[in-house]
């Protein structure tokens, strides 16, 4: 086991946790600002992926892909909070899960409908393809340290939008107090279908990104935003920092566990029943986390009152 | 007692779970019987939720764990008595077993256990991070049984013949179909009992006023970890007997799309509803009948009625039919 593989581990996990910080942001302000649990979520990273899937199938440009994902997921996004999302807000946690799972059901099946069962794929292009060398001497995939670059420009973008604009002043003031700030004039509706979007382009773009890693297909989002909701209550739900920070450490206790798990078992343990116990922990290693984390504090590392 | 519409159509409806398979037992249609069967099943695994839910308020979004736990109960001691191979030989030799009320018991003892354990850790915390905890667990045992190599991984685990019920023949569907029916019913008549009495009392006023049941003297933890517990070994039994249905036993069973569908039966016939669960697995069942034979992509068409039911019916079936005179809190 030498120290570039462990580098390299990092860097993955790295790689892992900004993407799951583009899903977490999303929902994490969704619920901050609208008090709404959106199991729906993983929905538009999925048509982000396909949006991305299709447009690089028509055009062969993986740029004119990214900008398809964000626009394709930022519309759904603003329709389904038209159409169904805003009728929840007053409603309770068991409407918002039932009406978000029809949801899926409904995106889910459609997109089956218009793409079939089979996966797509999405290349990556080729000035994006190949390794690329790092100081130390680590080889590492010059896409995936893309991914993590744009991750955390976007995350970096996010606190600025949310601590220096107008719009951060009024998402906050939102979650603050709703009806304060729709007496001062700001138009509230207008404000969660943005929020909404910007959540859906967020999620939409982590799909298209991983989407070139993994294959575009149905239920591709949904292990993802099983990891996404571990990520907010692991930071607390609402804020922002807690979603980064929580990403970051599910990201890497998921990647590093599932390598050095295996290893750590093999010290004791013959090679066959090593791999099968590490690979059985390494799986439940992020809830373990939560758990821990949840004994200690109840609402998350950045929550307030739960 | 007095009969409102309500009991009326909840005679109506477990007549007809009755009557259905039994007209379709003389006219030899065994496919009919095995479709009451999974709904009589699926309705028990909605009765065992209906308590955390319904009763006690608690939206669980995991519950998918408890039925896959009760599946996974069947599969490894039928498992194991099929190959004869020893389960363990200490301190007692065990070689597994197909013997229903053993494996019953196993799994309701197993899923009362692990929902002790998630419901303690996740009744820590309140709404919206109860529901995303109780998903988070149900998918940590989900990704569990998929790396668990020794028992069938992702492939899932077959069983080649039902296990046996002492004086009945399991492999004649209407004779499944009985076992399946008389849990359902008495599981009803506990659900009915355990509402009306003062432990079922104080957990629905734990729900409408928590402050006011602590004033009075209950801890409203262990009142919810109590009812999580049972509504927990209810939906256990439930998968023990479902995996007996299929003969198979897969993680598919602990995927959170489970826990979604076995909430959909709840609310599909109209929450806190002591019969809800009943009347939403037949509608389901009917659906997936109905609409799978019209189309391979009918989850679209149970997605928009399920949004239309939570947005604008919001009694389910039974509110719908039995008007708005609530049975329960």
């Amino acid at each position: 086991m030498t120290y570039i593989l462990v580098l390299e581990q990092i860097l993955n996990g790295l790689q892992l946790g900004v993407m799951l910080f583009l899903m977490a942001a999303g929902l994490t302000l969704v619920f901050g600002v609208m008090g709404l649990i959106n199991l729906a979520h993983g929905s538009l990273y999925m048509v982000g992926a396909f949006a991305a899937a299709a447009v690089a199938g028509w055009t062969g440009s993986f740029l004119l892909a990214l900008i398809a994902s964000l626009a394709a997921a930022a519309a759904a996004g603003a329709l389904m909070e038209l159409v169904v999302i805003r009728r929840l807000y007053r409603r309770d946690h068991l409407d918002q899960v039932l009406a978000t799972f029809a949801l899926i059901l409904i995106f889910s099946e459609g997109t089956r409908w218009l793409f079939g069962s089979f996966p797509l794929f999405l290349d990556v292009p080729s000035y994006l393809s190949g390794p690329v060398s790092l100081p130390g001497g680590i080889e590492y995939p010059l896409y995936r340290l893309t991914i993590i670059l744009i991750g955390l420009g976007i995350a970096a973008g996010l606190f600025l939008l949310i601590a220096r604009t107008r719009i951060g002043i009024q998402i906050r003031a939102g979650e603050a107090d709703r009806e304060m700030i729709a007496a001062l004039g700001v138009d509230i509706s207008k404000l969660y279908t943005l929020v909404f979007a910007l959540g859906a382009a967020l999620a939409g773009l982590a799909g298209a990104l991983v989407g070139a890693i993994q294959s575009v297909q149905v239920g591709m989002g949904e292990p993802v935003l099983i990891l996404a909701f571990v990520v907010i209550v692991i930071g607390g739900i609402g804020s922002i920092k807690g979603a980064l920070a929580g990403a970051l450490l599910v990201g890497m206790t998921d990647t590093l566990g599932g390598v050095f798990l295996p290893q750590l078992f093999a010290l004791f343990l013959d090679p066959a029943s090593a791999a099968s116990a590490g690979a059985s922990l390494a799986s439940m290693l992020i809830y373990i986390l939560m758990a821990a984390i949840l004994l200690v504090r109840p609402s998350g590392l950045y929550g307030g009152s739960a | 007692m007095m009969l409102t519409r309500e009991s009326l159509l909840n005679w109506a409806m477990i007549a007809a779970l009755l009557l259905v398979p039994l007209a379709a037992w003389s006219l030899d249609e065994p496919f009919i019987i095995t479709l009451a069967t999974k709904a009589a099943i699926l309705a028990l695994a909605g009765v065992g939720l209906n308590i955390a839910l319904g009763l006690g308020g608690l939206i669980s979004l995991g519950h998918a764990a408890f039925f896959g736990i009760g599946g996974y109960a069947m599969g490894i001691l039928a498992a194991h008595a099929q190959n004869y191979e020893p389960l363990f030989d200490w301190p007692f030799l065990f070689e597994g077993s197909n013997q229903m009320p053993l494996i019953w018991l196993v799994a309701v003892v197993f899923s009362a256990l692990a929902a002790l354990v998630i419901g303690a850790l996740s009744l820590r915390t309140s709404g919206v991070y109860f529901i995303m905890i109780t998903l988070a667990f149900g998918q940590m045992l989900y990704y569990f049984a998929i790396s668990w190599s020794a028992y069938g991984g992702e492939d899932g685990l077959s069983i080649w013949v039902r296990n046996e019920f002492p004086g009945l023949n399991t492999l004649d569907p209407i004779q499944f179909f009985a076992i399946a029916y008389v849990i359902l019913c008495l599981a009803l008549v506990f659900a009915a009992r355990l509402a009306r009495s003062p432990f079922g009392l104080a957990l629905a006023a734990a729900r409408q006023n928590e402050d006011r049941v602590q004033a009075v003297g209950l801890t409203p933890f262990t009142l919810r970890l109590t009812a999580f517990v049972i509504s927990g070994a209810i939906t256990g039994l439930a998968g023990a007997l479902f995996a007996d249905l299929n003969r198979f036993v897969s993680p598919t069973m602990l995927s959170w799309h489970t826990s979604g569908e076995i909430m959909i039966f709840v609310i599909l016939g109209g929450v806190g509803r002591l019969y809800g669960p009943v009347a939403g697995a037949a509608l389901y069942i009917i659906l997936e009948h109905l609409l799978g034979g019209i189309s391979d992509y009918w989850q679209i068409f149970l997605g928009v009625l399920l949004l239309l039911i939570v947005l604008f019916a919001r009694g389910g079936l039974i509110g719908a039919l039995a008007g708005r005179e609530k049975a329960h809190g």
